[in-house]
Formats: structure tokens, C-alpha cells, sequence
């Protein structure tokens, strides 16, 4: 990931920030400008999630990329929020704690960095409630 | 200056735990006469993907969730640490996004080893009393590092605390601070330099107990007050033996001490020591009940703070994971995790 791209995104990373049609109650995460359900008729509004929902379905990381080989073995998964969203992430227990439909919550921590030398990237991951 | 003080506060520590016995086994040292020694018997340990910043964030969530406060009515942001994971690139300005602040707000880190964030704290006083701010938060966070083998790896842990510095909704009321500052060379880290070094035996009477009992007396000296006038105290607690000496030297008693001492088995959580003291103490005192914290940063200098519990603390409850909570049901770590986790182990 590059700085700028990083950067662009990183209100979105930092918190569960989407958005919400209030025409058909439909939630967006990431957030979607146009509804694309109800077209010109769709009125968005932002939207902070709550961060809690469950977790559908997950799969361990074994091998992992080269640069958090220390993570391994980790849990990836995708969260499935409490006003409807899924979204993939890696959740916070031991392979062995993980099972599908068990309640998570989000959490602030570090996502990768480029090097050493380089940028921090910080972001949002998932711990059972 | 009008009154100040404690609008809400929060906490965070690792799940993770070590025992000192695991450290004392890994380098052939005895584990019960350092356990004895210190008075710490396991110490908590960040995860693989946990640093200052992600502790001081989690910390700051929990403090303006406890009390759902408007994040945009925060005018400063201060995080205390000695370990800040960018020497350039503020660990404040990660926090101020991560909780919605941004961008109508002051933001700097601060560094003064174990009391950058009751630093944190006065500034945001000076802040918040002479209403250039609504709302000031005030951090202080670290991932400790101790070098392998040395002293302070028994010791050396992870944790923060966040506290919402105001005028108006106050849980407890600072009533006052004195602060004592000499030029101590009994602990430091170079630029560059992985870990820390310190004086060894040095470091108590000339620094820890020197400074930290100034401070105290001096503030009970300035608000006219004797070890009798307060219902808790809280010392800066590197291990479990200096802040019960330096309780005893001041004239409080193990009863006044025992509900902010939460080394045992948290260990040395740095710029969160004092405060996390200070936290588990909120978690229970009731309105009325007066505090003396007292941290010590090496270098040296030592903060005091005579906190007076208000009303308001009662809506706080549970509202938030009390400090006693994040200490339950750790998951212990061998050495070789722990190693791993605080990137001992270069791969």
C-alpha cells in the first residue's frame, strides 16, 4: 500500500465509518455515494457503525505475506455487522477460540507497515465480545 | 483559575500476561527471590499488532464512550510516552483521528519517561482553567522496553490510560497539583537505541523516592492536608516494593495504598503506572473521598494531584471495562511469545 492511498482511506480504516440510504434503510460500508438500489431516488447520509456484529465465516492463515510472517497463524474472516454490512478482517483470537457466528467487536490496531523505515499503517480489526 | 478536573477516563491493558518466573526460568535466575524482590509476579504483554498508539486509542475510546462525549468538543490532545513507535510523527494526531477530533484541535506527544502523561495532564488543566479549551484529553501510554536478560524485563509492560480533562460535569475535581523537576541522570535511552539504561541502585533514594515524596509532601504542605485527610494513595509504581516504602515514609497506611496498587500483576505500565493507579481507584471511591497521586519520571521529576471524588462519578459505572476487569482472565504467554510479540525476535 502507498502513502497517498493509505492516507485517502484512512478515516474509513481508522473507524467504521460509512453510510446509511434512508430510503430503503440500507447500510454501506465501505461508504457508496449513490444507492444502488434506489438510484436518484436514495437519500445518503453518513454513517459510524457501532462495530459490533458476528462472524459468518473464516479461514487460518498459515502462510502469511512476507511482512507480518510473525503473525501467522492468524485468523482471517468476514464480519457480517449488526446493521448489515460484511466486511473481511483479521479477528483477534487463537485459531482454535474462532467459530462461525460467534459475536466480535471492533478494535484499533496496528494493520502493517511499509518497512523499518516506513509508514505505520493503522486500522480496524475484530475481537470475540 | 476556575475548577478543573476528571470529566471521564478509561483504560486499557493487553490480554496477554508473563509471569516473572517464565522471564526468571529463560535466563537461569531464581523467580521466587525476584518475585520477592519486587513484588511483581507477572507483568501484562501487547499483542503482535499492539503499540502505543493502538493502547493510547483503545484508552481514549473507552474514556469518551464511558460518558458518550462529543469528540469534537476536545480542543487538546497530549500523550504521554516513552516509547511512541515514530520519534517524528505525533502519536496524538493518530489518537485525534482515530476518536473523531480532528481537525479543530491542539495535538503534541510528550516525554519525560514515566510521567509524560501526568505532564499531559497539568497541561490540559492550564488549557481547560483558562478557558482557551472546552475539553482536554490527556494520555498516558506505553509498551515498556526492557533489554533481554536486563532488570527491567520483569517488570517492563503494556497498558494506558486516558483521562478527560474539563470544567463543567466534573466526576472528581482536581483541586490541586505541585510538581518537583531536578536534573537526574538515573534512566535514559539514547536516540537510536532500542533500550533504555539506567543507574541501577541509583535510581531509588536520589530519584524515585526523593522526587516522588517532594511532590507529595509539597502538595500536602501547599493545600494544607496530612495523610489522614485522604482515603486513597497513589505512587508512580515501577514494582511493588518502592511504592509501599514510599507510602510508609509519607504516613499512609496499606489501606490508603491497596486499592491503586495494581502492579502485582499488571507490572510497570510507565506513563499509564500512576494513572492506571488513579483509574482502578475511580473504578470504586465514592463522592467525597479524596486521592494523592503521585507519579516520577525519570530524569527526574514527580507530579502530585490532590483529587476530591465527585457526585457524577456514580454515572460513570460500568459504563465502561473497569481496571480490575481488563485484569481478568489473562492469557499467559511463554518467553518465546513474548518475544515474539515485543519483536525480541528478528525474523
Amino acid at each position: 500500500m502507498t502513502v497517498p492511498r493509505f492516507w485517502r482511506k484512512l478515516k474509513h480504516r481508522y473507524n467504521l465509518l460509512g453510510t446509511h440510504c434512508t430510503t430503503c434503510e440500507t447500510y454501506y460500508y465501505p461508504p457508496r455515494k449513490i444507492c444502488p438500489k434506489c438510484r436518484r431516488r436514495g437519500e445518503i447520509e453518513p454513517h459510524r457503525f457501532k462495530g459490533e456484529g458476528k462472524l459468518l465465516t473464516y479461514t487460518i492463515i498459515q502462510n502469511p505475506p512476507e511482512k507480518i510472517t510473525a503473525h501467522a497463524p492468524y485468523v482471517l474472516g468476514i464480519v457480517e455487522l449488526d446493521e448489515g454490512p460484511r466486511l473481511t478482517s483479521q479477528i483477534i483470537c487463537s485459531p482454535e477460540e474462532a467459530e462461525i457466528g460467534m459475536r466480535v467487536r471492533s478494535v484499533f490496531r496496528k494493520i502493517g507497515e511499509e518497512s523499518a523505515e516506513g509508514m505505520i499503517y493503522y486500522g480496524t480489526k475484530f475481537v470475540k465480545l | 483559575m476556575d475548577s478543573v478536573g476528571i470529566v471521564s477516563y478509561g483504560a486499557y491493558i493487553p490480554r496477554y500476561r508473563i509471569k516473572v518466573d517464565e522471564i526468571a526460568e529463560t535466563w537461569g535466575e531464581d523467580g521466587d527471590s525476584i518475585r520477592k524482590s519486587l513484588w511483581v509476579f507477572e507483568k501484562s504483554v501487547p499483542d503482535i499488532d499492539e503499540d502505543t498508539v493502538t493502547i493510547a486509542v483503545e484508552a481514549a475510546r473507552s474514556a469518551i464512550g464511558r460518558r458518550e462525549i462529543d469528540p469534537l468538543r476536545i480542543g487538546a490532545i497530549y500523550t504521554g510516552s516513552e516509547s511512541h513507535p515514530y520519534v517524528v510523527k505525533p502519536t496524538s494526531t493518530i489518537v485525534a483521528e482515530a476518536i473523531g477530533a480532528t481537525p479543530l484541535l491542539t495535538a503534541a506527544d510528550f516525554e519525560f519517561a514515566c510521567k509524560g502523561g501526568t505532564a499531559a495532564i497539568q497541561a490540559c488543566m492550564g488549557l481547560v482553567g483558562s478557558g482557551m479549551i472546552d475539553l482536554g484529553l490527556a494520555i498516558g501510554s506505553d509498551v515498556a522496553q526492557g533489554a533481554p536478560g536486563d532488570a527491567l524485563e520483569y517488570t517492563a509492560a503494556a497498558g494506558g490510560v486516558a483521562l478527560v480533562i474539563g470544567r463543567s460535569e466534573l466526576a472528581a475535581e482536581i483541586e490541586a497539583t505541585y510538581s518537583l523537576t531536578t536534573d537526574m541522570p538515573d534512566f535514559w535511552r539514547r536516540d537510536g537505541m532500542p533500550y533504555p539504561e539506567h543507574g541501577g541502585r541509583f535510581t531509588g533514594e536520589p530519584a524515585y523516592f526523593r522526587h516522588i515524596i517532594g511532590a507529595a509532601q509539597g502538595l500536602m504542605e501547599k493545600t494544607s492536608t496530612t495523610p489522614g485527610d485522604y482515603d486513597y494513595v497513589v505512587l508512580h509504581q515501577p514494582n511493588g516494593k518502592f511504592p509501599m516504602r514510599a507510602a510508609r515514609m509519607l504516613g499512609f497506611t496499606e489501606r490508603q495504598l491497596g486499592p491503586g496498587f495494581v502492579v502485582p500483576h499488571l507490572g510497570n505500565t510507565y506513563s499509564g503506572s500512576a494513572m492506571m493507579g488513579l483509574a482502578a481507584v475511580l473504578d470504586l471511591a465514592e463522592p467525597g473521598e479524596r486521592i494523592l497521586m503521585a507519579s516520577f519520571g525519570s530524569g527526574a521529576g514527580s507530579d502530585a494531584f490532590l483529587v476530591r471524588v465527585l457526585d457524577e462519578i456514580r454515572e460513570l459505572r460500568e459504563k465502561a471495562p473497569s481496571v480490575s476487569e481488563l485484569l481478568k482472565d489473562p492469557t499467559y504467554v511463554s518467553y518465546a511469545t513474548y518475544a515474539r510479540h515485543k519483536g525480541k525476535m528478528k525474523m
